[in-house]
């Protein structure tokens, strides 16, 4: 759709947003064998959580800036003036969000994976729990997002809002990945629970998100 | 988006802000063709009115028709927004603001480039929104009239940092959507020339004490977003 495309031209125009996100992930993703040593064992264990954390933490940074910039120029007002729902908007604003901030994060990750001394056979699996589980972070992450446009602290208080929200993506995605190191085929399930939990908040985050947004415009 | 037959009618319209009442048993109609001059000090509830018109408040009473209208016709899909704001993606190019909202407001395809001319932003279009000057943004905004067909104008202090010139223009634009039948609802300080106009005299309701504007600004939001 047109919106679509502007949001990502917007994004591209702006690239210090994606750059300041990727950047802060391989930041936070070097330092850790600087502060863990060079356990090149107890790394490679640690990584798949590193990584995800790292990853999480770094999707928020853009998050809090969803819908603020249409709220201070007063698009937001023209799209809930439009015949096009609230709905469909947040949808195609977090899908947007997916694309310009999950989806490099997560084509990032191999290359991080380096400095942490990742299970090559872990790679495959842990871009793919990320792929699955990044869904869940644009979309609830928009709740968030939504409820905190009136606040002036919004960037941290997105975080406090949005993080517990990721905590079962967290568990069902390290599991995945542990699981697969452990005993090769018992992955499944927590995989097809972190699809789930995806496609749950794929669901509501677009109608919850686009609800709160009618709330903080009366 | 059919242009709509008949005019507009508000009957006994009572609109709250922040517990308070701005707006109390209005009562106007407004005929195809016509436009309405909404006046008053500041705090008198002219944005009130006008955001209520377009659907972005809810009244506490009173009812919003458009005659001739389908009943599961949104009078807010029916109606052009110009308000405080500019509504415009300043890392975006003119053209790519203009071409988005012709787009998204279904108008004709193309009718951008006849908007970016109409409005004299032709040598500009390529330029992104943030180097204009503030009464060039503003033109943006009112290229959006223009590039989708709309019953009901809504205009918010429309004049805001445009110069006579381009303040004529806007009324050429206004009287050329009164004679296709439109109309128009504007709030304004400074004398706007559309014709046939009717003003609409607004007066602050129940007022205790010195108000600025009711509506008000948004509170500010998180600073440091631009970093």
């Amino acid at each position: 759709m047109e919106l679509l495309r502007r949001e990502l031209a917007a994004a591209v125009r702006d690239g210090g947003s994606v750059g300041t996100v990727l950047g802060f992930y391989a930041i936070a993703v070097a330092m850790m064998p600087i502060a863990i040593g060079p356990d090149l064992k107890l790394l490679g264990r640690i990584a798949p959580g590193v990584l995800w954390i790292s990853m999480l933490l770094a999707a928020l940074l853009s998050l809090g800036r969803l819908f603020e910039r249409d709220v201070e120029d007063g698009t937001l007002d023209l799209f809930a003036m439009s015949a096009v729902p609230l709905e469909v908007i947040t949808v195609v604003k977090s899908l947007a969000h997916w694309l310009t901030t999950c989806l490099p994060l997560v084509l990032l990750t191999p290359v991080l994976g380096l400095f942490l001394n990742v299970d090559f056979a872990a790679v495959p699996m842990i871009i793919v729990t990320m792929l699955v589980g990044t869904v869940a972070v644009s979309f609830l992450g928009a709740i968030a997002a939504a409820l905190t446009l009136r606040s002036k602290r919004g960037g941290v208080l997105v975080a406090l809002l949005v993080l517990p929200m990721y905590v079962p993506t967290l568990i069902y995605g390290i599991s995945t990945v542990s699981l697969l190191m452990l005993t090769p085929g018992s992955f499944v399930s927590p995989l097809l629970l972190l699809s789930a939990i995806s496609l749950v908040s794929l669901v509501i985050g677009p109608i919850a998100s686009a609800a709160v947004l009618r709330f903080q415009m009366q | 988006m059919s242009k709509a037959e008949g005019g507009l009618s508000v009957r006994d319209l009572s609109v709250e802000r922040g517990g308070r009442t701005v707006i109390a048993d209005l009562s106007f109609e407004i005929e195809p063709g016509q436009a309405v001059l909404l006046t008053g000090p500041n705090g008198a509830g002219k944005t009130t009115l006008i955001r209520t018109l377009a659907g972005l408040l809810s009244p506490i009473g009173g009812v919003i028709a458009l005659q001739g209208a389908a009943v599961d016709d949104q009078l807010s899909e029916q109606c052009h927004y110009v308000a405080h704001t500019n509504a415009a993606k300043t890392d975006l190019t003119v053209r790519q603001n203009l071409r988005f909202w012709a787009r998204f407001m279904r108008g004709v395809p193309g009718a951008e480039e006849a908007a970016i001319s109409e409005v004299g932003l032709a040598s500009l279009g390529d330029i992104p929104v943030r180097y204009l000057s503030a009464g060039q943004q503003r033109r943006v905004a009112i290229g959006r009239l223009l590039v989708a067909k709309r019953a009901l104008w809504l205009l918010d202090e429309p004049t805001v940092s445009l110069d006579a010139a381009n303040t004529a223009r806007l009324e050429k634009f206004g009287n050329a959507h009164l004679a296709a039948g439109g109309m128009i609802v504007a709030a304004t300080h400074i004398p706007l020339d559309f014709k046939p106009m009717v003003e609409l005299k607004l007066s602050p309701v129940a007022f205790d004490a010195e108000v600025d504007d009711l509506w008000g600004e948004l509170p500010p939001l998180q600073s440091g977003a631009e970093a």
